[in-house]
C-alpha cells in the first residue's frame, strides 16, 4: 500500500478545513459547544440610512408584513441613538443577541425558548403555545409575534400564525458553512460593517478582532453575555 | 357438578356464542360501511426515479413518529441531512400543474392531504412549514 499523504489523512479524518467563516457540519452531526457563533458590527461603518441587511433578513426568512410596523415580523431593524453631549448620531442594526445567558429561555413555559450549544438562541415552534413572556423578557425587543395566518415561507424558514420568532443567526446557512444574509448583504452592497464568527475559535478573525480591539455590548450591564459585540459607540 | 348445572351451562355457551356472532356482524357491518362510502385514497406518484426513504409499507405506517423525531433532533440539536426531513418529503411528493406551477402537498388531493382527510387527521405542520419546494420568489 502507498504511503498516505498528509492531505489524505486531513481528508480522511473528516477535519477538511475550507475557507470561510464556518465548516458546514457533516450531515448527523449535532451543533456542538466548541463553537460559540457571535456577530461583530462596526457602526462606524452603518450609515443611518442604510437598511441592506433588515431587507436582505426580510427576503431570506419570507417575512411579509400588513404595513403596521408595531407588530410586524421583524428580525433586524435599525435604531438610532444620539450620544446627549454633542449630539453625534449613531445608527446600529439590532437583532436577537444570542446571549449566553438568555432571560427568555428562563422565562418559557415550556422549553420552547432555547440556546442550541453553539450558542445559537432560537424558538422551537413546534412547542411554543404563544404566550409572549420571552417577548417582555427580552431587554433587545428582539422577538415578534405572528398575528396572522401566513403564507408564502421559505422552505427554510417555517413560520406561522400564534407563534414567537426571532432572529436566528440564519441557522439553516450556518450549518451549511454559509454566512448570515445580513452580513453576506452588507458585505455586498453596503460598507461590510458586519463580521460573523466562531468566538471560541482564537484563529478566527473575530476572536482575534475581539481580543485586540475595542467593543462593546449593549446593556453590557445586565450581564448576559450577547454574542453580538459592536463597535463605535 | 351435577349433570343438570352442566346442560344448562351448555346452553348458555351456545347462546352468548350466537349472540357474539351477531354482534360480530353488526359490528363488522358498522366498520367497512363507512370505508365502502369513501373511495380509499389514491396519492399523487412522488417525483419520479426517486426512491422513499423507508419502503412504501414503512413509511405508510411510521411516517409520523419519523417526522416528530426528526423535527426534534433538527431543530433542538441541530442535525441537518437526516433522511426524514419534512423539507424533503415536500421536494419529493409534491406535484406540479400542466403549466408547471408547483401544487401545495397539502391542497385537496394532493399526497399528504389525499390520505389524511380518509384516515381524519389534520396535522398543522403546513400553517409553518412551506408546501412546496424552494426556488420559490421571496414574499413581498
Ligand atoms: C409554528 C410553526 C411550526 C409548525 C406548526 C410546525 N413546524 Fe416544524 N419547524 C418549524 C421551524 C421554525 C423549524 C426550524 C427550521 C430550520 O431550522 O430548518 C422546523 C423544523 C422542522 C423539521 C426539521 C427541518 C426539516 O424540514 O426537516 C421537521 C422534521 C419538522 N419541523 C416537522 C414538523 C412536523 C411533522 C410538523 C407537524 C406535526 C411541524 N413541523 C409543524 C416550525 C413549525
Ligand atoms: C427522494 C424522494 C422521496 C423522499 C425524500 C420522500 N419520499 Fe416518500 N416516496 C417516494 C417514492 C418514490 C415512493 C413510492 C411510491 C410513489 O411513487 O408514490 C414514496 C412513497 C411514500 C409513501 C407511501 C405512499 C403510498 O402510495 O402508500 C408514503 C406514506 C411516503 N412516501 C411518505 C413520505 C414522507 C412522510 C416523507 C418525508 C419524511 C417522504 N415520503 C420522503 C419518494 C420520496
Ligand atoms: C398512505 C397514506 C398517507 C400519506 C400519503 C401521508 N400520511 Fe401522514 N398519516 C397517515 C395516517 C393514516 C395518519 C394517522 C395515524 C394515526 O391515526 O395515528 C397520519 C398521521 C400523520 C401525522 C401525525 C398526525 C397527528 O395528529 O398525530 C403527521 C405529522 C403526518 N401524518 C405527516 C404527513 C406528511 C407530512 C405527509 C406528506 C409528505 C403525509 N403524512 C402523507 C397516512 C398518510
Amino acid at each position: 500500500m502507498t504511503a498516505l499523504s498528509r492531505r489524505q489523512v486531513v481528508l480522511a479524518s473528516g477535519a477538511v478545513l475550507i475557507t470561510g467563516p464556518a465548516l458546514a457540519r457533516s450531515p448527523g452531526a449535532p451543533a456542538s459547544p466548541a463553537n460559540r457563533w457571535g456577530l461583530l458590527i462596526d457602526t462606524r461603518k452603518c450609515a443611518a440610512d442604510c437598511t441592506v441587511c433588515v431587507s436582505a433578513c426580510k427576503a431570506e426568512m419570507g417575512l411579509s408584513g400588513h404595513d403596521r410596523p408595531l407588530t410586524d415580523a421583524q428580525y433586524i431593524r435599525k435604531i438610532e441613538v444620539r450620544d446627549p453631549v454633542g449630539g453625534k448620531l449613531h445608527s446600529l442594526p439590532v437583532m436577537c443577541q444570542h446571549c449566553a445567558k438568555p432571560p427568555c429561555v428562563d422565562v418559557c413555559p415550556t422549553g420552547a425558548s432555547m440556546k442550541r450549544a453553539d450558542g445559537i438562541v432560537l424558538v422551537d415552534r413546534h412547542i411554543c403555545i404563544g404566550c409572549r413572556y420571552c417577548m417582555m423578557a427580552c431587554p433587545y425587543k428582539a422577538r415578534s409575534f405572528a398575528h396572522e395566518e401566513q403564507t408564502g415561507q421559505q422552505p427554510h424558514l417555517p413560520r406561522g400564525k400564534g407563534t414567537v420568532e426571532s432572529c436566528t443567526l440564519c441557522v439553516h446557512r450556518v450549518d451549511e458553512g454559509r454566512l448570515p444574509a445580513c452580513v453576506e448583504a452588507c458585505a455586498a452592497k453596503a460598507k461590510g460593517a458586519m463580521l460573523f464568527g466562531d468566538l471560541n475559535d482564537p484563529a478566527s478573525e473575530i476572536a482575534r478582532r475581539v481580543a485586540s480591539e475595542a467593543t462593546t455590548r449593549i446593556r453590557a450591564d445586565l450581564g448576559l453575555d450577547p454574542g453580538v459585540r459592536y463597535q463605535g459607540i | 357438578m351435577r349433570p343438570k348445572a352442566l346442560t344448562r351451562l351448555a346452553l348458555l355457551a351456545t347462546l352468548s356464542r350466537q349472540r357474539a356472532r351477531v354482534i360480530i356482524a353488526i359490528l363488522l357491518a358498522l366498520l367497512t360501511l363507512p370505508a365502502l362510502a369513501a373511495e380509499p385514497p389514491a396519492p399523487p406518484k412522488a417525483k419520479a426515479g426517486t426512491t422513499c426513504i423507508e419502503s412504501p409499507s414503512v413509511m405508510r405506517r411510521d411516517h409520523m413518529e419519523m417526522l416528530k423525531h426528526q423535527r426534534d433532533d433538527t431543530l433542538r440539536l441541530g442535525i441537518r441531512g437526516a433522511k426524514a426531513s419534512l423539507k424533503g418529503c415536500v421536494d419529493c411528493h409534491s406535484t406540479t400543474t400542466a403549466e408547471g406551477r408547483p401544487v401545495p402537498v397539502n391542497a385537496e388531493g394532493q399526497f399528504c392531504q389525499s390520505c389524511h382527510a380518509y384516515a381524519a387527521v389534520k396535522p398543522d405542520c403546513f400553517e409553518c412549514h412551506a408546501t412546496t419546494p424552494a426556488v420559490k420568489e421571496a414574499a413581498r
